[in-house]
């Protein structure tokens, strides 16, 4: 009988939603969704085909989907920023401030930026998967990645985020 | 839907190939070919050897980031999603292979339907195989009894083509029409009623300027056939084939050749009707005769 080793990403689906959201719960939910969808998309799975690739395209459909709808809510007044979810953050298993630091610049990323940047990074996919996984052309992809990389380097070189007109509360923790 | 609020989408094309290809080399997508020249243009450029530095450090702090998750136990919940999603998976892919299975059986019939139609048999199975050669062997037999005939080869001649086409036609049900031989050098002599296993028969008898004779033999296989293409009234127009299409009610074969009969025969089915020409000629001639008998019939 044919096994079907969805098992064997949730690794690496978890470490990916964790860096993609920031947070142990919401990362993990993130996980659940896509476990579940795929349950219920499984016919739309062509059978030898990069199930990693797949599993990877529905969180990156759920993810944005939720992030859209967390924009509209902002829009609509309920603001969720980073700053206020700060404390519930979980610090990385690594523990270090640096870890929780580059874990915050990257929040602070656009979700689609932020997005390429984890899956290259993580995942070691080719940039023609990124694109085919995100739905972008491949110029696209590289784009983002260029964008997201510097943006990246400038948040944590930079000063801090006080400093770029957040409010006074929000510190770096050295 | 690109944001464009931060310096590096202003820069100009070089800049955005430069970055490329820093990526590339970052995530060792970069091709061997392009290598030299990135190492070229990086020892002229100190600012692009800063970005490879800074986005390799990036790389590497971003893949220690949640490492550790990747050894940690996974919550049950995750895993119950997972073997639920497993499990469902292999149903699917059960149906998937016994309706693959189905297909197959759907398909070992459909060969076995077309094959036994190619065997030239107008009727389901065996018997109808049987029929076929008991027709072309009856097409044969009686060739060898009425051709060499001198008084009488013929029950009605040439000369009363019309009476014997309409007369012919009526007793086979089906609207007959005499071929034109005159191009292989035959022409009609006449022809008869026979009678042949599945009913009447008609024989139409052609002759060459030597005196050598072929004769064609027809009569339907399928009655219910008969009677619808004989309602219909067309039997002509038929492009030759050399493919079976199996339809019930218009059963067609290709050309056939026996050389069982006193005499060698080709035969066809067409439409639920038999046809076979036969006489003490070479292959090739029949052959020849045949398609030129099929093609205004």
């Amino acid at each position: 009988m044919t096994h079907f080793p969805l098992t064997d990403h949730i690794p690496s689906l978890r470490r990916y939603a964790r860096a993609l959201t920031g947070d142990a719960w919401a990362a993990d939910d993130l996980v659940q969704d896509t476990l579940e969808r795929a349950c219920s998309k499984w016919r739309l799975w062509v059978a030898g085909s990069d199930l990693r690739a797949w599993l990877f395209t529905l969180m990156h459909n759920i993810f944005i989907n939720q992030a859209r709808r967390s924009m509209r809510q902002a829009a609509a007044g309920i603001t969720v920023n980073v700053d206020d979810v700060e404390s519930e953050m979980t610090a990385p298993e690594t523990g270090t401030a640096q870890a929780l630091d580059l874990q915050r610049c990257l929040l602070r990323l656009p979700e689609d930026q932020r997005a390429v940047l984890l899956l290259v990074s993580l995942e070691d996919l080719s940039y023609e998967e990124v694109a085919k996984i995100t739905g972008v052309p491949l110029g696209t992809v590289m784009s983002r990645l260029s964008r997201a990389r510097s943006r990246l380097r400038e948040l944590m070189d930079g000063p801090a985020p006080a400093a770029a007109g957040a409010p006074t509360q929000l510190r770096r923790l050295k | 839907m690109e944001k464009h609020h931060d310096s590096y989408t202003s820069q100009d094309a070089h800049g955005g190939l430069m970055h490329d290809r820093i990526n590339a080399a970052v995530d060792g997508q970069l091709p061997a070919a392009h290598r030299a020249e990135l190492e070229a243009q990086l020892a002229a450029d100190p600012r692009a050897r800063g970005t490879l530095a800074a986005w390799q450090a990036q790389r590497e702090a971003l893949r220690a980031l949640h490492r550790p998750l990747l050894d940690e136990a996974i919550p049950d919940t995750l895993l119950a999603a997972a073997r639920q999603g497993e499990a469902g998976r292999r149903q699917i892919e059960q149906w998937r292979r016994w309706g693959g299975m189905a297909a197959a059986v759907v398909l070992a019939f459909g060969v076995g339907w077309l094959s036994r139609s190619q065997m030239g048999s107008p009727a389901p199975g065996q018997l109808a195989m049987q029929s076929s050669r008991s027709f072309v062997h009856q097409a044969s037999l009686a060739h060898a009894v009425f051709s060499p005939e001198v008084r009488h080869p013929v029950e009605v001649t040439a000369a009363q083509q019309d009476h014997l086409v309409q007369w012919l036609s009526k007793r086979v049900g089906r609207p007959l029409k005499v071929p034109v031989l005159a191009s292989q050098g035959y022409e009609l002599v006449g022809g008869r009623l026979l009678s042949g296993d599945g009913g009447a028969r008609a024989q139409f008898m052609f002759q060459n300027a030597a005196g050598l004779r072929v004769t064609l033999y027809l009569g339907a296989l399928d009655a219910a056939a008969a009677a619808s293409t004989g309602a219909s009234g067309n039997s002509a127009g038929a492009a030759p084939t050399n493919t079976a299409v199996p339809q019930p009610g218009n059963l067609e074969t290709a050309f056939r050749y026996s050389g069982d009969g006193p005499v060698p025969s080709f035969y066809w089915v067409d439409q639920g009707f038999g046809y076979a020409l036969s006489g003490a000629v070479s292959r090739e001639e029949l052959m020849k005769l045949a398609q030129l008998v099929y093609q205004q019939l």
